[in-house]
């Protein structure tokens, strides 16, 4: 759990740092952000990269979804009155929730570029898929519209991660046996820095598509 | 003050219990919430009804015997307190007071809100020992120093008590802090030392056998640990966890 999320954590930098391309305008933006997803989808050792991120997130949910189930066998009879908020975090209460919701938001998110990208009707511009468009138009509301919608969902479920991560990046920690008297407040202000920023940096991209465009 | 009381109604491990309503009057604010019980219970066996079986032994905090999850917490609103160390005055007038038993596969039913923790026994049993020679010739341990930060950190995991709020309050009803602070306890001074090893081992694999659940990190059992065993005990054992599953053979 603790390894994969990590992983996973790294992952998002990667991603992110990708993502962030779409902020540049015009032609030199599209040809920039093309090229980057061309490079993404062809490069050998990004290949290996990806395979390894499939596993992980794979691995990731099966052990959180064995994990769930396994707890709560722990308590067949439930307390009348249970007061968690007293003692524990939400986000630390509802991993498996949040979880979830970035499970179906990954399904959509990979129906809507990944498989566009592999198998989709994608056009070619300049010798490459353009995946700029397809990402461009997807968050415009005069030519998709249901963008209002894609772009909330999309900002809803970065919220979910924050939660996720606010819990997670200092847990995993925990459960590799990191725990000290100076290192851990540090670890825990990254995990909230990281919780926070990731997720805002991807849902500011949907924001700001959306808004330049409508 | 007058309080409501609702509590846990359970024939026998194998029936299925409900909560039961009692009300309560003239109730002193500086009656231990176990004393509270016994009132009822004497009133109930007055009315020829059946008391409520709860277990209680030392009632000063030291036998962790007490247990009952108050108003949503494990021994009640406090930090700090056992259940026999909570007062009514903890409580508003006109309360209503939720008591219900441990709940935990691990820690099944025996009535009431009394609960079979003999999980936590053969966990100890398991590995929870130093194998000392008792023959007479018993070297004084006071004969090897030890690092004053060592026996501190030692001491403070030694106070646990074996109540089990760590396991009834754990939403997953794990049981890392209990075998954290024992694992901690005895590994961190040199008697411990020779059998750390295996003793983390086989107590692990008893707990993950007992049926107990597995620990997310919630934090919610250092919070509410009577004697606050702090979180490092578990970090601590899931080092040596993992180095000793790497390393014995
Ligand atoms: C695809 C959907 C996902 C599901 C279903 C999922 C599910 C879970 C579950 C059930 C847990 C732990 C249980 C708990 O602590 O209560 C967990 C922990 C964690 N997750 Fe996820 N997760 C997902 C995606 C992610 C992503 C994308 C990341 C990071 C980029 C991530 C990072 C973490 C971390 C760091 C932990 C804590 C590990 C630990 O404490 O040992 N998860 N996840
Ligand atoms: S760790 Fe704390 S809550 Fe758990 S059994 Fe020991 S004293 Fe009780
Ligand atoms: S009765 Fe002993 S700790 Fe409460």
């Amino acid at each position: 759990m603790a390894l994969t999320g990590l992983f996973l954590c790294l992952f998002l930098v990667g991603h992110l740092l990708g993502n962030l391309q779409l902020f540049v305008g015009g032609e030199e933006g599209r040809e920039a952000f093309n090229n980057y997803a061309q490079f993404m989808t062809t490069n050998p050792l990004v290949k290996v990269l990806s395979y390894l991120t499939y596993a992980g997130i794979i691995f990731h949910i099966v052990d959180g979804f064995v994990l769930t189930i396994q707890n709560r066998k722990a308590r067949p009879v439930k307390y009348v009155v249970e007061k968690g908020n007293l003692n524990s975090s939400w986000a630390s209460r509802n991993m498996a929730v949040l979880g979830t919701i970035l499970l179906v938001f990954l399904v959509s998110h990979m129906q809507s570029f990944w498989y566009v990208m592999h198998f989709g009707d994608i056009e070619i511009v300049d010798g490459v898929k353009d995946l700029h468009s397809v990402t461009v138009d997807f968050f415009n509301p005069a030519i998709n519209n249901l963008a209002a919608v894609m772009t909330g969902l999309y900002v809803f479920a970065m919220l979910s991660m924050a939660f996720h991560l606010n819990h997670g990046f200092q847990s995993a920690f925990q459960t590799m046996g990191i725990n000290h008297p100076t290192y851990t407040p540090v670890i825990n202000f990254v995990g909230k820095a990281f919780s926070i920023l990731i997720p805002a940096g991807f849902a500011s991209l949907p924001i700001y598509l959306f808004i330049i465009q409508s | 003050m007058n309080i409501t009381l609702k509590i846990w109604r359970q024939k026998g491990p194998n029936h299925v219990g409900a909560m039961e309503t009692h009300k309560m009057t003239e109730v002193s604010g500086d009656m231990s919430f176990l004393e509270m019980m016994d009132v009822l219970n004497g009133n109930l066996i007055r009315e020829g009804k059946e008391p409520f079986a709860f277990d209680h032994d030392c009632r000063e905090g030291i036998c962790g015997s007490c247990s009952m999850f108050i108003n949503g917490e494990a021994h009640g609103p406090g930090r700090n307190v056992t259940t026999c160390q909570l007062h009514m005055r903890s409580f508003k007038d006109g309360e209503t007071i939720h008591v219900e038993p441990w709940r935990s596969a691990a820690f099944p039913v025996i009535k009431d809100l009394s609960v079979d923790r003999s999980s936590f026994d053969r966990i100890i049993q398991a590995g929870g020992y130093v194998s000392v020679n008792t023959s007479g010739e018993t070297i004084d341990a006071n004969a090897i120093p030890i690092p004053k930060h060592d026996a501190d950190e030692a001491f403070d995991a030694a106070t646990c008590i074996g109540c089990g709020a760590c396991v009834a309050t754990c939403k997953n009803s794990s049981a890392m802090l209990f075998v954290s602070a024992k694992v901690s306890q005895l590994s961190l001074l040199p008697q411990g030392k020779p059998e750390s090893k295996q003793r983390v081992i086989r107590m692990v694999d008893q707990m993950d056998l007992e049926g107990f659940g597995n620990c997310t990190n919630t934090g919610a059992c250092e919070v509410e640990c009577p004697k606050g065993i702090s979180i490092t005990n578990i970090a601590r054992m899931n080092r040596a966890f993992l180095s000793s599953n790497l390393t014995s053979k």
